[in-house]
């Protein structure tokens, strides 16, 4: 924001304020201004904020929110991940490094697979296998490494408590520097974002 | 030869989307503002990606360079 005018003297042809009260007059509008505007999430000097939630449990659908969530934080902007239901087996210690994708009903795999023998065991742990060599051999970094990144960039990791209740899973189940909240937190913070995006 | 004169290099080659990025933040937090940073890579993702990460951070986006399948970026710290 560049720098206000010389405050006026008064109109109306009253006495004319002194100079100190004038500056006094001007800084006090800057400042409640400025108060009102961030009140508003107009501030210009905010950063932007991003709001995801990863709600899926499965590997291809762990991703998407790591990797926007880290670029963002690499583009100065602010980002949290709300993990709710089944999002939370990607911060679970035991599971994060182990997701798995479905090759049943999923006719997207690139080695398309019939459902008859998607069926059989072990078959997802082949095409979890498969899709987690694509990405070794793609260069893309595994999910328990995105997660070190995000909370080296400063990404919060927000558990649903709800779900965890829920679902029976202990804190100690989860990673470390993790936080716990509700709803009522995470629209707080997804209030003031600029982009909000459900995975 | 290149025009840009570059106070560090960082290798990308072989790092995909979000790596760039990341580190690109990384190296150009260590410079002096006006130092030139180029950046090796193989991802022709980030010809669309490290000018929109410059002009959300407030960098300069100087310019690629392209070797075969070898791209050189230039970015220079506010």
């Amino acid at each position: 924001m560049s720098h206000h005018d010389e405050p006026q003297t008064a109109s109306g042809g009253g006495p004319a304020l002194s100079p100190e009260l004038q500056a006094l007059i001007a800084e006090q509008v800057r400042l409640q201004v400025a108060g009102e505007l961030k009140r508003l999430g107009l501030d210009p000097a905010r950063p932007k904020r991003v709001a995801l939630i990863a709600s899926k449990g499965t590997l291809d659908m762990a991703y998407p929110p790591l990797i926007l969530a880290t670029t963002a934080a690499a583009m100065d902007m602010e980002a949290a991940i709300f993990f709710t239901f089944y999002g939370l087996e990607i911060v679970k210690k035991s599971k994060s490094a182990h997701l798995k994708v479905p090759p049943l009903a999923n006719p997207a795999m690139p080695v398309p697979m019939p459902n008859i023998i998607g069926v059989l065991p072990g078959m997802t742990r082949m095409a979890s296998w498969m899709m987690q060599d694509w990405m070794k051999k793609g260069g893309v970094p595994t999910i328990p490494d995105l997660l070190d990144m995000a909370k080296e960039n400063g990404v919060r990791l927000i558990a649903c408590q709800m779900s965890l209740d829920v679902l029976g899973i202990k804190k100690e189940d989860l990673l470390d520097g993790l936080e716990f909240a509700g709803a009522g937190a995470f629209l707080d913070f997804a209030a003031d974002a600029d982009i909000t995006l459900f995975v | 030869m290149t025009k840009y004169t570059p106070q560090r290099t960082l290798d990308c080659r072989g790092d995909v989307c979000p790596m760039p990025l990341l580190k690109t933040k990384k190296a150009m937090a260590e410079l002096a503002s006006g130092e030139i940073l180029e950046i090796v890579g193989t991802d022709p993702g980030s010809k669309n990606d490290l000018p929109a990460w410059a002009n959300r951070t407030g960098n300069l986006y100087l310019g690629d360079e392209e070797e075969g399948s070898v791209f050189h970026f230039f970015l220079q710290k506010k």
